[in-house]
C-alpha cells in the first residue's frame, strides 16, 4: 500500500472526507456511550442540547470558547511561521497575573484608562513569556517545543507560589486565590443580565485582525514565507530572525489576552484553576482550523460546545465527561487523517 | 565495440510502464542487454532514465511489465533479489557510509549476521584482486569520508563487483568527474566488458555515449524513441532523437567588456561542514562580459556563490561591489547592490513551492513599493508584476495564482530569471542555470543571459558542464579546492587543458598577481 498525491482534489474529496471524519467521531462517541450503558442517541442529544439547547447553554459555550479563540489564534499565528509554541498556557497565566497585579487597586484609574492598560500589560506579559524561547531558538538553536512546554510548569508553580504568598487574598478564607479586580478593571457584559462578557467580542476582533495581518500585510507575507521555506526566505533577503521574533510577540500577546479576558471578564480573580489547559486545547483548536484565523473561531466554538455539552450530559446520563476528551481526540486524529487523504490517495500494491 | 549478434541476452525488459500521478515516467519500454555489451541510455533530464533503472534495481515497482535476468523472472520491488541475480548499481549520488573504511563499506551487508570472525583477511585479498583486475586503485583501510569523488565512485563500482555483479548499471557516472577521471572510468569499464560483464551506462552527454557504448537507446518523455548501433550513428542524429527537434546553439557575439563591477582580492571564507571554503581567491567581474567558472562539483563553487549572493561574508581579503567595499553583507544588501541571483537549487532556494507564482515573483522585492506600502501588501501590484513576468519571459502556467510547485523546471527557472532580470541587475550570478531543463528552456535561458551581457551586465556563470562554459563564457576561470585559476580568454584552452586545472594541477606554479 502506498500514497500517491492527488493533483486537483475535487469537492467530494475536500468536503466529503472532513464530513466523514466528523461522522466517524460521532460514531465512536456513540459506541462508547453504549459501552457505558446509555442510549447513544440520547447521549448525543444531551450533548447537543447541553451545548446549544438553551440561551444559558449557548452563552456558556460562547464563554468557554472565548479563551480558546485567543489561545487558538496564538498557536495558529506561531505555527504558520513553524514556531512551535506549546507554551500558550504559561503565556495565558502571565497575562492574567499582570492584569491582577495592576488591576486590584494599584492604579486608581477610570475603566476607560484602566482596561486598555491592563490589556496592554497582559499582551506584553504573554509576549515576553515567548520572547525568551524565541531568542534561544534563533540565537542558539534551542528547540522551542521543549522550552515553551517546560515554561508552562515553571509558570504554574510560580503562580502557585504567588497565590500562597504575596498575592494571597487576606480575605480569601485561606484559599490560594488573589484579591478580586476592582470594578473599573472588569470587562462589562455584552448584554446586561446575561453571562457573556466583552472578552468574546475582543476575541472575535482579534481573529479578524490576525486574518487581516496574515492576508493583507507585509508581515503576514513574511511569516508565511518563513514558515513554508526558511532557506528560500533567507536567500530572498527576508530577515528570518526578526520575523520569528515578531511572530513570537504576536503569538504570546494573544495568549496573554486570554488570561486577561478570563480574569477581567469571567473570574474576577486569579486562581490556579483559571485555565483547565486552555493553552494546550488551543493547539487542537488551531489544528482543526488548519491554522486559519477565522477557522479558529469556528473550531473554538465546536470544541467549547463539546466540553460544555458533555458536562451537561454527564449530569443527566451515566456517561462520564471524559467522553468530551475522547470526542476531541478522535475529531483531531480523524480530521488530520481526512486532510491528508484529501491530498493523497491510497494505492494498493 | 561492436555487439556480437549471437551473444545471449542477459537482461530482458518487457513493456516496463511506470506512472507518477498524471506523469508517465516510463511508457512500455522494451529492450535486451547482451553479454559483454555496453548499452548507453541517452536522454534529457526527466526523460525517465533513472526511473527505469530504479525499477530494474527494485527501488520502484513498475505499474506494468516484466524483467528477466539470465533467463529468470526478477521479482519486482526487491533490491536484494536484483543483487542476488547479479545486477549492481552505481548511483548518481553515492551511498557510502562516511565513517566506515573502504573495506567495511564494500563488505557491508554481505556478511552473515551470526558468525564469529569476519573473514576480513579474505575480503581484503578479494578486494585487492578486484582492484588490480579492473584498474580501480583505492586503499581498503581509508575512511570513505576522506576519499575524493573519483575514488568514491571506484568504491561504488568495487562494491558491485564484490557482490559478483554481472550487469553493472551506472547512473550519470561522469557528472562528478574531471575529463581525465572519465577516461580512467572508461578504461575500467572496457576491462569489465572484456571479462564478460554487461553494462548500462546512463548519460545525457553525447560524446561520452559515443566513446563507450556499443549500442545507444534514446529515451524521450518516458518512451524509447530510438535505438542504434553506436557505429552507425552520430552526434547529430542522437541529439535530434533526444530532443525531438533540431538544436540551435545560442549565438554568442563578441563581448565588449567594461568596468570591473565586482572585485575580489585574496578573499577567503570559512568552510561550512564538509564543504570547501575559498582560499585567497581573486576575481574580477566586468560589465558586458560572461565569466565562466568551471570546476568539478564541490570545489568551492558553492562558497563563491554564497558569498556573492550575500549569504556569507568574507573572512579576509578585499570584496568590492561597484568600486566600494561592502558594509553588512546580507542577501538584502546583495539585492540592493543590484546583484541578480539565479540559485542552484530552484526548488528549495529559488522558490517557495507552496507559494503562488505571484508570491514567488516578488520574493526579492516584496517589501518595496509598489508591492508594500507602509506595511500593507498590495496584491493588485503584485499580480500586475507577475503577469508582466509571465508574458515577457514566456512562463507557461495556469496563471499567477497557481502554486509554483505545479510548474515544470523550465518554467520555474524562467520565473526566477524574470524576477532577477526585471530588477535590472548590474551583476548576475547564475549557478547551473540550465541544469535539468528541457532543450527549449536551455536555449531560452542562455539567450537571455547573453542579452543581459550585451546590455552591460557582468555575468558570472557557474557550471559543472564544461560544454556550457565553453559555449557561453567570454573568460573562463577554473576553481579547484577553493583556489582560482588565472582567467583564460574564450577559445584559448581546450577541454583537456582545462581538465588539468580542474584536477587541481597548475595552481602550485601560479600565484595571482593582485
Amino acid at each position: 500500500m502506498r500514497l500517491e498525491p492527488v493533483a486537483n482534489p475535487g469537492w467530494p474529496r475536500t468536503l466529503g472526507l472532513p464530513a466523514l471524519a466528523l461522522g466517524g467521531t460521532v460514531a465512536i462517541a456513540m459506541a462508547l456511550s453504549l459501552v457505558a450503558g446509555s442510549n447513544p442517541l440520547a447521549v448525543l442529544g444531551l450533548i447537543v442540547k447541553g451545548a446549544v439547547g438553551s440561551k444559558f447553554a449557548l452563552l456558556e459555550t460562547l464563554n468557554r470558547a472565548t479563551p480558546l479563540i485567543f489561545t487558538g489564534l496564538a498557536v495558529a499565528v506561531a505555527f504558520r511561521a513553524k514556531l512551535w509554541n506549546i507554551g500558550a498556557e504559561a503565556q495565558l497565566y502571565m497575562g492574567a497575573l499582570l492584569a491582577v497585579v495592576l488591576g486590584t487597586g494599584l492604579l486608581p484609574l477610570p475603566a476607560v484608562l484602566l482596561l486598555p492598560i491592563l490589556m496592554l500589560a497582559a499582551i506584553a506579559g504573554g509576549a515576553l513569556m515567548l520572547l525568551g524561547p524565541a531568542f534561544l531558538k534563533t540565537r542558539l538553536g534551542v528547540d522551542e517545543v521543549v522550552t515553551t512546554l517546560l515554561l508552562n510548569f515553571v509558570m504554574i508553580l510560580f503562580v502557585s507560589m504567588l497565590l500562597e504568598g504575596p498575592l494571597k487574598d487576606p480575605m480569601g478564607m485561606g484559599w490560594p486565590k488573589s484579591e478580586r479586580l476592582v470594578a473599573e478593571a472588569r470587562l462589562p457584559r455584552i448584554v446586561d443580565g446575561l453571562r457573556l462578557h466583552w472578552g468574546f467580542g475582543l476575541a472575535l476582533i482579534c481573529a479578524l485582525l490576525v486574518w487581516v495581518m496574515q492576508t493583507r500585510t507585509t508581515l503576514g507575507y513574511e511569516i508565511r514565507a518563513v514558515g513554508l521555506n526558511q532557506r528560500a526566505a533567507a536567500f530572498a533577503g527576508i530577515p528570518v530572525t526578526k520575523v520569528v521574533i515578531k511572530t513570537a510577540l504576536i503569538s504570546g500577546g494573544l495568549a496573554g489576552l486570554a488570561g486577561f479576558s478570563e480574569v477581567a471578564g469571567l473570574k474576577g480573580s486569579l486562581t490556579l484553576d483559571l485555565s483547565p489547559g486552555f493553552g494546550y486545547t488551543g493547539i487542537i483548536v488551531a489544528m482543526l482550523a488548519l491554522l486559519n484565523p477565522l477557522g479558529v473561531v469556528v473550531s473554538a466554538l465546536f470544541v467549547a460546545g463539546v466540553f460544555v455539552g458533555a458536562d451537561s450530559m454527564s449530569r443527566a446520563a451515566a456517561v462520564p465527561t471524559y467522553i468530551a476528551d475522547i470526542l476531541l481526540a478522535t475529531a483531531l486524529l480523524l480530521m488530520v487523517l481526512a486532510i491528508m487523504l484529501t491530498r493523497f490517495r491510497v494505492v494498493r500494491g | 565495440m561492436p555487439t556480437d549478434p549471437g551473444a545471449r541476452a542477459v537482461l530482458r525488459l518487457r513493456n516496463i510502464t511506470k506512472r507518477f500521478g498524471p506523469l508517465t515516467a516510463n511508457d512500455a519500454i522494451t529492450f535486451d542487454l547482451h553479454e559483454g555489451e555496453v548499452i548507453a541510455l541517452l536522454g534529457e533530464n526527466g526523460a525517465g532514465k533513472t526511473t527505469l533503472m530504479n525499477i530494474l534495481f527494485g527501488h520502484y515497482m513498475a505499474d506494468a511489465g516484466d524483467i528477466e535476468v539470465f533467463g529468470h523472472a526478477l521479482p519486482p520491488g526487491n533490491p536484494r533479489a536484483a543483487l542476488e541475480a547479479g545486477v549492481g548499481m552505481v548511483h548518481q549520488h553515492f551511498t557510502l557510509a562516511d565513517n566506515l573504511s573502504v573495506l567495511d563499506n564494500i563488505i557491508l551487508g554481505t556478511e552473515p549476521l551470526w558468525r564469529l570472525g569476519t573473514g576480513r583477511a579474505a575480503a581484503w585479498a578479494r578486494i585487492e584482486q578486484l582492484s588490480r583486475d579492473f584498474g580501480l586503485a583505492v586503499h581498503p583501510e581509508a575512511k570513505a569520508g576522506a576519499l575524493s569523488v573519483g575514488e568514491r565512485q571506484r568504491v561504488e563500482i568495487l562494491k558491485a563487483l564484490y557482490r559478483d555483479a554481472r550487469i553493472l548499471i551506472l547512473d550519470e557516472p561522469t557528472a562528478v568527474l574531471t575529463p581525465q577521471e572519465t577516461d580512467d572510468l572508461f578504461a575500467t569499464l572496457r576491462k569489465a566488458v572484456a571479462r564478460g560483464l554487461s553494462i548500462i551506462f546512463i548519460s545525457h552527454k553525447m560524446h561520452e555515449v559515443l566513446a563507450i557504448s556499443s549500442r545507444v537507446l534514446v529515451l524521450r518523455h518516458g518512451k524509447l524513441v530510438g535505438e542504434a548501433a553506436t557505429a552507425d550513428t552520430d552526434r547529430h542524429q542522437l541529439a535530434h532523437l533526444m530532443v525531438g527537434s533540431e538544436i540551435v546553439a545560442p549565438e554568442v557575439g563578441g563581448a565588449a567588456p567594461g568596468a570591473v563591477l565586482l572585485r575580489m582580492r585574496e578573499v577567503s571564507t570559512t568552510p561550512v561542514g564538509n564543504a570547501v571554503g575559498l582560499r585567497a581567491l581573486s576575481l574580477d567581474l566586468r560589465a558586458g562580459q560572461i565569466t565562466g567558472l568551471a570546476g568539478v562539483s564541490g570545489n568551492g563553487q558553492a562558497a563563491l556563490a554564497d558569498l556573492i549572493a550575500g549569504e556569507t561574508v568574507p573572512d579576509s581579503g578585499v570584496f568590492e561591489v561597484a568600486g566600494e567595499g561592502v558594509g553588512a553583507w546580507t542577501p538584502r544588501a546583495a539585492l540592493d547592490a543590484r546583484i541578480g541571483r539565479i540559485p542552484e537549487d530552484r526548488h528549495r532556494t529559488g522558490t517557495i513551492s507552496d507559494f503562488t507564482l505571484s508570491e514567488n515573483a516578488v520574493l526579492e522585492a516584496y517589501e518595496k513599493e509598489p508591492f508594500s506600502r507602509r506595511g500593507w501588501f498590495d496584491w493588485t501590484a503584485v499580480d500586475r508584476h507577475t503577469r508582466a513576468i509571465i508574458e515577457r519571459y514566456d512562463v507557461r502556467c495556469p496563471g499567477p495564482d497557481a502554486r509554483i510547485r505545479l510548474l515544470s523546471g523550465g518554467n520555474m527557472q524562467k520565473l526566477i530569471l524574470g524576477r532577477a532580470l526585471e530588477a535590472e541587475p548590474k551583476i548576475i550570478l547564475a549557478v547551473q542555470p540550465v541544469r535539468g531543463l528541457d532543450i527549449g528552456a536551455v536555449t531560452y535561458v542562455q539567450n537571455r543571459l547573453i542579452e543581459a551581457r550585451d546590455a552591460g551586465a557582468a555575468v558570472l556563470l557557474i557550471s559543472e558542464d564544461l560544454d556550457e562554459i565553453l559555449t557561453l563564457a567570454d573568460v573562463i576561470h577554473v576553481i579547484s579546492e577553493g583556489r582560482l585559476s588565472p582567467a583564460f580568454a574564450r577559445g584559448t584552452k581546450t577541454p583537456a587543458e582545462l581538465g588539468v586545472w580542474m584536477a587541481g594541477q597548475g595552481f602550485g606554479e601560479y600565484s595571482h598577481a593582485a
